[in-house]
């Protein structure tokens, strides 16, 4: 079992509010992914659920105990540190029993010397050796185990820090941005063989990152923290399409989501620059911001009721896409569109465009930010 | 190179050279004298090690000693007879004792503060602080009357807790200890927490190995003083000689009856730095393994 709930956990740093009364419910065996800007509170979070921290008020519960008042090493979790916190003076095979060590051996066994006399203290010892060998052989460490971290690369760092937390075999791993110290690509691939680890241990995962990409890419579901709220925890896909509120929009998706200032009118049709919306908005006479992603935007020949004109002011190549930066005729808004290299070859820097959306995929915020939905809808 | 650019190095070299001469000297003096011969010494001759003749010591016979003994080479002489007339392997190791120990309680003290000072979070950390940088302003020699007064109060006069006990608690220890200590990041000590240690299996057993480049330099500075410290044991021993500690050790060749012999002197003095010089540069080669260890940097 590894189900935690977080009910009502607030957060204060003297005057300063980090955490604004959370309610989580983390379910056994899943990848949660609390995702956020820098400062949002998730790494705190973290702490409080880990109990290196401890709330100013609300509860934790693991596996429906309330456990606040239980230290950190008695919650059974197991923790991989962005620096990766290896003991730097142990080589990796004592960095890996050391959590062992001090959950079997009683204090006598610990004793250096004296402690060999113990009669339990041999098969301890020999069942601590097979976790360890079998760890290391899941992750492929078997053959790093005599060197010290400071003989590592980043990458095998990682998997030792890995392999210290799943020694234990906890009933959570919590991760506070395990991959952000790795190069892009190692951190690509990593990305996987942490999804596949997930889905070979079916251990709960709380995984704390500010890369949107890393929570779209790996989780189950995913939790969006800003300014210390919780504001939408659902699946990835969910997030992604149907966020709940403007700030969510715009952190999740990359490039970021295009916003068009807009209004609807008293029959609640929605216009935006020289377009209308086919569907209507379910409020009426309300200014509005529409989302639309930069894949639901295409550049095309025709020019009709459907297409608006920009001028393309930065090509930027990935290869696979290519993301025209334009600006709008009124020069109001710096949009983002997606292009397919094949059909967009010849447009360059200054080109004058034409671009179509896609329909049914805009999205409406009001003036708060509060998601609007279509009547339809 | 060009012959313009040698000249350009070559002033630098020799400002070095003459400061490293300057510094050199009185080390030279000393090992030199350690060798020679009284009237080599007083006439200033003989260049480093003297003609190094076979002869009799007047003081060594006015002492005691046979003639027959007293007759031989000067360095033999010098050497022989410091460690004769005074008992300096005593000395040597009452020095070892007291620095050895001074040091250890030091780094038992030093550390669970400096790590408290770092790394936990209390009410009224600052002002701890601030009270261990006030307490490095206070000279030794200001406070050493009202040491003295209570030490033989309690009755320690004379006995190596007097030389040990006052330079137990090193405010300039807790200092740096704290000071490299911030530099040790959260991480590691909230994955030694994660792991199940408490505070103190973390000062001992994380900390600690963590912080031997610092230990090291402490050492130098904690060894070197209380080795080479005169003026405390001087007050603090009054007349038992099997307490001496070599600084004390060198004052019994000074003066006295027989008018100073400065050979056997700079002996002894030499036998008391050598130690010395050979920890350190034990030292400085752990210093830097130790830097390189850590993996951390």
């Amino acid at each position: 079992m590894g189900t935690i709930s977080l009910k009502n956990i607030s957060k204060s740093f003297g005057s300063t509010q980090v955490l604004k009364n959370l309610n989580v419910d983390i379910k056994d065996g899943e990848f949660l992914t609390l995702v956020g800007p820098s400062g949002c509170g998730k790494s705190t979070l973290l702490r409080i659920i880990a109990g290196l921290e401890q709330q100013t008020s609300g509860d934790v519960l693991i596996d429906d105990k309330v456990v606040n008042k239980i230290r950190a090493s008695e919650r059974d979790l197991a923790m991989v540190f962005q620096s990766y916190a290896l003991y730097p003076h142990l080589t990796v095979r004592r960095n890996l029993e050391t959590p062992l060590r001090l959950r079997d051996y009683n204090s006598f066994e610990r004793l250096p010397l004296i402690g060999n006399f113990s009669p339990n203290k041999k098969n301890k010892t020999e069942s601590i050796n097979q976790l360890v060998n079998k760890t290391s052989e899941t992750l492929k460490i078997s053959e790093l185990l005599d060197r010290k971290p400071g003989q590592l690369s980043g990458g095998q760092r990682q998997r030792v820090a890995l392999g210290r937390a799943m020694v234990r075999e906890p009933v959570a791993f919590l991760m506070d941005e395990p991959l952000s110290n790795l190069d892009a690509a190692l951190r690509v691939h990593m990305r996987s063989e942490l999804s596949e680890l997930h889905n070979s241990l079916k251990t709960t995962f709380v995984y704390v990152t500010h890369d949107q990409a890393e929570a779209l890419t790996m989780s189950s579901r995913m939790a969006v923290m800003i300014d210390g709220n919780l504001l939408q925890l659902d699946t990835p896909q969910e997030v992604y399409d149907n966020p709940l509120s403007l700030s969510v929009a715009q952190f999740v998706g990359s490039p970021k989501i295009n916003i068009f200032s807009g209004s609807s009118d008293s029959s609640g049709i929605v216009n935006f620059l020289n377009l209308n919306l086919k569907r209507k908005c379910s409020e009426k006479n309300l200014e509005l911001s529409i989302g639309i992603r930069p894949e639901h935007l295409e550049i095309t020949n025709q020019s009709d009721e459907n297409t608006f004109s920009a001028t393309v002011v930065y090509r930027e190549n990935l290869g696979s896409d290519i993301f025209f930066h334009v600006n709008t005729e009124d020069g109001m808004n710096r949009i983002i569109v997606r292009g397919i290299p094949q059909f967009t070859n010849e447009i360059s820097n200054g080109s004058k465009v034409n671009i179509k959306r896609v329909s049914d995929k805009a999205l409406l915020f009001n003036s708060e930010g509060k998601r609007i939905q279509f009547n339809n809808a | 190179m060009q012959a313009k650019e040698y000249i350009g190095e070559s002033w630098k070299h020799g400002i070095l050279i003459v400061g490293a001469i300057l510094v050199l000297l009185p080390f030279y003096m000393m090992v030199s004298m350690s060798l020679k011969s009284q009237q080599e010494i007083q006439s200033i001759s003989g260049g480093l090690i003297g003609a190094q003749e076979v002869q009799t010591f007047p003081v060594c016979v006015k002492t005691g000693y046979s003639e027959e003994t007293c007759t031989t080479k000067p360095y033999i002489y010098n050497y022989w007879f410091a460690f004769e007339k005074a008992p300096i392997p005593r000395y040597l190791m009452n020095g070892v004792i007291v620095t050895l120990s001074i040091f250890i309680i030091q780094v038992l003290v030093a550390l669970p503060c400096a790590y408290a000072l770092a790394k936990l979070r209390f009410y009224g950390r600052e002002f701890v602080f601030s009270m261990v940088l006030f307490c490095l302003l206070i000279p030794v020699h200001g406070i050493a009357l009202p040491l003295y007064v209570m030490l033989a109060q309690a009755g320690l006069v004379d006995t190596y807790s007097a030389l040990i006990l006052p330079w137990t608690i090193s405010v300039f220890g807790i200092f740096l200890m704290r000071q490299f200590f911030m530099t040790v990041p959260d991480e590691l000590i909230d994955a030694a927490r994660m792991d199940g240690m408490g505070e103190y299996s973390i000062v001992w057993k994380v900390m600690l190995p963590t912080a031997i480049p610092a230990l090291l330099a402490f050492a130098i500075f904690s060894v070197v003083a209380h080795w080479n410290d005169y003026f405390w044991p001087r007050m603090v021993i009054t007349g038992n000689r099997d307490l001496f500690t070599p600084p004390l050790g060198i004052r019994e060749f000074r003066g006295g009856i027989d008018s100073d012999e400065f050979g056997p002197m700079m002996a002894s003095i030499v036998t008391v730095t050598v130690p010395l010089i050979v920890a350190f540069i034990i030292a400085q080669k752990r210093f830097i393994e130790g830097i390189t260890l850590t993996g951390m940097k």
